[in-house]
């Protein structure tokens, strides 16, 4: 049996003319939470309706421990799906949506009853078996549909955008039970999003897809500080992006004319005797102030360049045109396509990093 | 109350009638030709058809409606509505599905085709399964080294109906189902469930309420067509008359009074389908 509970072999998709995945290839571990992301129209759910089955790869595998899937029928993969739009069934109540697998498994009623009501109260639904999808809220759909993909047990489950119509606060709440119920099932996940720091958040392991193509697959921590690619760097996280034309303290000919990338947690703004490091940092004025609630953001203009940074609110309150130190901890080059981090040369770790 | 109170009243009174702000007369002139015209086109028939029925009293009504001619017209055309209703029905879903739910070459193509038997007069279409099927038609002679009568019988009259009454069932399925999409159907085949589960638990009862529709639609047609089925039947008495071919001969003959009392049945078959027409869609809603 293969180590891989998902094994994506380059798959291709076309719509038509369109070629809509292209050479995707990946892996997943069992039990692992892996979340897509990537602009619109990118291709993300189109890799999970083939990993559904509802879809068929124009070419390449998939296999699921080691069983090429390709041709198996999509009620024979063991999987569950929360679609976007949820896709309940709107004739059914409450508890019939979550039990039609388990009826489809042709189990007993005392156990479906059991099950179903267990599924309930797990995602906060007491009470409710008897209404309506149109008698719910969004909230209540989506655990709906999660109560009801989960109820057969699947092996693996796909989810698309499961959050993307709620709102922050419950959409917090179900993020964290989501993690806590899949660690605890052992369910291998795959999730689409478009927010990134929900991502970042619960997934162990990130695809970026764009125009087709997976940029890159990692932890959230190496997509967001090793980016592999132009396209990665630019899409994740906060970034100001630019070709130097003056110079920054610490990195002497490294850009040379290539256009860099500094995230704001790159750059540190300080008031001339706070910075401990002097000889790394330059001189810049303060052009803007942001209130962001935990800290402020900092628009600074540098060697003719306005660079973006946070300061704590706790430290003392800069004001607009104040002269400031400015360390550059680290940038982002581009060559090629190819995303290089540089960190500060007058740093105690002189060393640059290149990925 | 003061003037300006008053003034505020009356303003808000002709506003609230759904914003319209017609002056009384319109209204009452655009009620009454609608009514005129309900009653001198569809209820003052009726009447009269009622009236003629039994303008000789009821015996002579009985007689009329008890004849054997009469009575295997009426078992002919419910024999016709029992074929045509569930043969549409079938094909109805199908065509509805596949017209909705896949893309294919050739897909304007079917939708214009399933509109024909509304385009063109019943009577071609009758004129067209005489050419296919008569003795002397395409089919005709492989039929009748088969031993198969299609023209001037009952299989003739049953195929001739169930063209013209062809797209009730898809036209009331298509826009429901073009609306709702595949994601529960896509839902329920990654639950597990097979094909024929789908389609009973979870598209089925997502269109049962068009489809009934449909239904009874294609019914009210299937025992009323005329033309089509004047075409292939041949009008023979007793044997290959319908209702409406039934009541035609009467009336060619003179037999007024007989041929409103058979129209009767007609009538009331027609109103027991509207009937149950109204009572589902209170149950709709
Ligand atoms: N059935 C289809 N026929 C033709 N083109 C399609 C079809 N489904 C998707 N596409 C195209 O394939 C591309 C990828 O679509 P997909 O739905 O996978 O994107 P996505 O990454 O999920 O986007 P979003 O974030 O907006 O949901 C899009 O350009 C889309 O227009
Ligand atoms: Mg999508």
């Amino acid at each position: 049996m293969s180590q891989w509970h998902i094994d994506v072999q380059n798959v291709n998709k076309f719509y038509g003319e369109y070629h809509a995945s292209k050479n995707i290839s990946f892996q997943v571990e069992k039990g692992k939470l892996v979340g897509l992301l990537g602009p619109s129209g990118g291709g993300k759910t189109t890799i999970l309706r083939m990993i559904a089955g509802l879809e068929q790869p124009d070419n390449g595998s998939i296999l699921f421990r080691g069983q090429e899937m390709n041709r198996v029928e999509p009620q024979k993969r063991g999987i569950g799906v929360v679609f976007q739009n949820y896709a309940l069934f709107k004739h059914m109540t409450v508890f019939d949506n979550i039990a039609f697998g388990l009826n489809v498994q042709k189990k007993s009623k005392s156990f479906i009853k059991e099950r179903v009501n267990e599924l309930l109260d797990l995602t906060n639904l007491s009470g409710l078996g008897k209404r309506y999808p149109n008698e719910l809220s969004g909230g209540q759909r989506q655990r709906v549909a999660f109560a009801r993909a989960l109820a057969p047990e699947p092996q693996i489950l796909l989810l698309d955008e499961p959050f993307a119509a709620i709102d922050a606060h419950v959409r917090r709440e179900l993020r964290s039970w989501l993690r806590e119920m899949i660690d605890r099932l052992g369910i291998t996940t795959l999730f689409v999003t478009h927010d990134q720091e929900e991502a970042i958040e619960i997934a162990d392991q990130i695809l970026v897809v764009n125009q087709g193509r997976i940029e890159q697959h990692g932890t959230p921590i190496e997509i967001y500080q090793s980016p592999q690619t132009d396209f990665v760097a630019r899409f994740i996280g906060e970034s100001t992006q630019f070709v130097p034309k003056g110079i920054i303290h610490g990195f002497n000919g490294v850009a040379d004319g290539r256009e860099v990338l500094i995230r704001p947690e790159f750059v540190e703004i300080g008031k001339p005797n706070e910075i401990a490091l002097p000889s790394a940092a330059s001189q810049g004025t303060v052009r803007h102030l942001y209130y962001r609630g935990a800290s402020w953001e900092v628009e600074v203009e540098v060697g003719g360049e306005l660079l973006i940074g946070n300061r704590s609110v706790e430290k003392s309150s800069l004001k607009i045109g104040d002269k400031v130190s400015v360390l550059v901890h680290r940038l982002i080059v581009f060559e090629n396509g190819k995303a290089n981090i540089v960190e500060n040369q007058f740093k105690y770790d002189p060393m640059p990093v290149f990925i | 109350m003061s003037k300006g109170g008053a003034h505020v009243m009356s303003g808000n009174r002709s506003a609230s009638i759904g914003g319209l702000r017609e002056p009384r007369w319109v209204k009452v002139a655009l009620i009454s030709i609608t009514l005129l015209l309900i009653g001198l086109f569809i209820v003052l028939p009726l009447i009269v058809v009622g009236e003629h029925a039994f303008r000789k009293g009821f015996e002579v009504f009985w007689a009329a409606i008890s004849d054997d001619a009469a009575l295997s017209a009426v078992k002919l055309t419910l024999t016709v509505a029992l074929w045509t209703v569930p043969v549409n029905a079938l094909f109805g879903i199908a065509a509805a599905w596949v017209l909705t739910k896949f893309q294919f070459r050739g897909k304007n193509i079917l939708l214009t085709l399933i509109d024909l038997p509304f385009a063109v007069s019943p009577v071609i279409a009758g004129l067209i399964y005489v050419l296919m099927y008569g003795t002397n038609g395409w089919l005709g002679k492989y039929l009748d080294q088969a031993d198969i009568t299609v023209i001037f019988s009952t299989p003739g009259i049953v195929i001739a109906t169930i063209f013209v009454t062809f797209p009730f069932v898809v036209r009331e399925l298509m826009p429901l189902m073009q609306s709702q999409g595949i994601n529960e159907e896509e839902a329920a085949v990654t639950l597990g469930a097979s094909g024929w589960r789908v389609f009973w638990q979870v598209t089925l009862p997502n269109i049962k309420w068009a489809l009934l529709y449909g239904i009874i639609l294609c019914n009210a047609r299937a025992m009323g067509e005329f033309g089509a089925v004047s075409v292939v039947s041949g009008h023979i008495r007793g044997e290959t008359n319908t209702l409406p071919l039934h009541i035609e001969i009467l009336y060619n003959e003179y037999h007024f009074v007989e041929a409103f009392a058979v129209s009767m049945l007609l009538v009331v078959l027609a109103l027991i389908t509207l009937i149950i027409k109204s009572i589902m869609e209170g149950w709709e809603s």
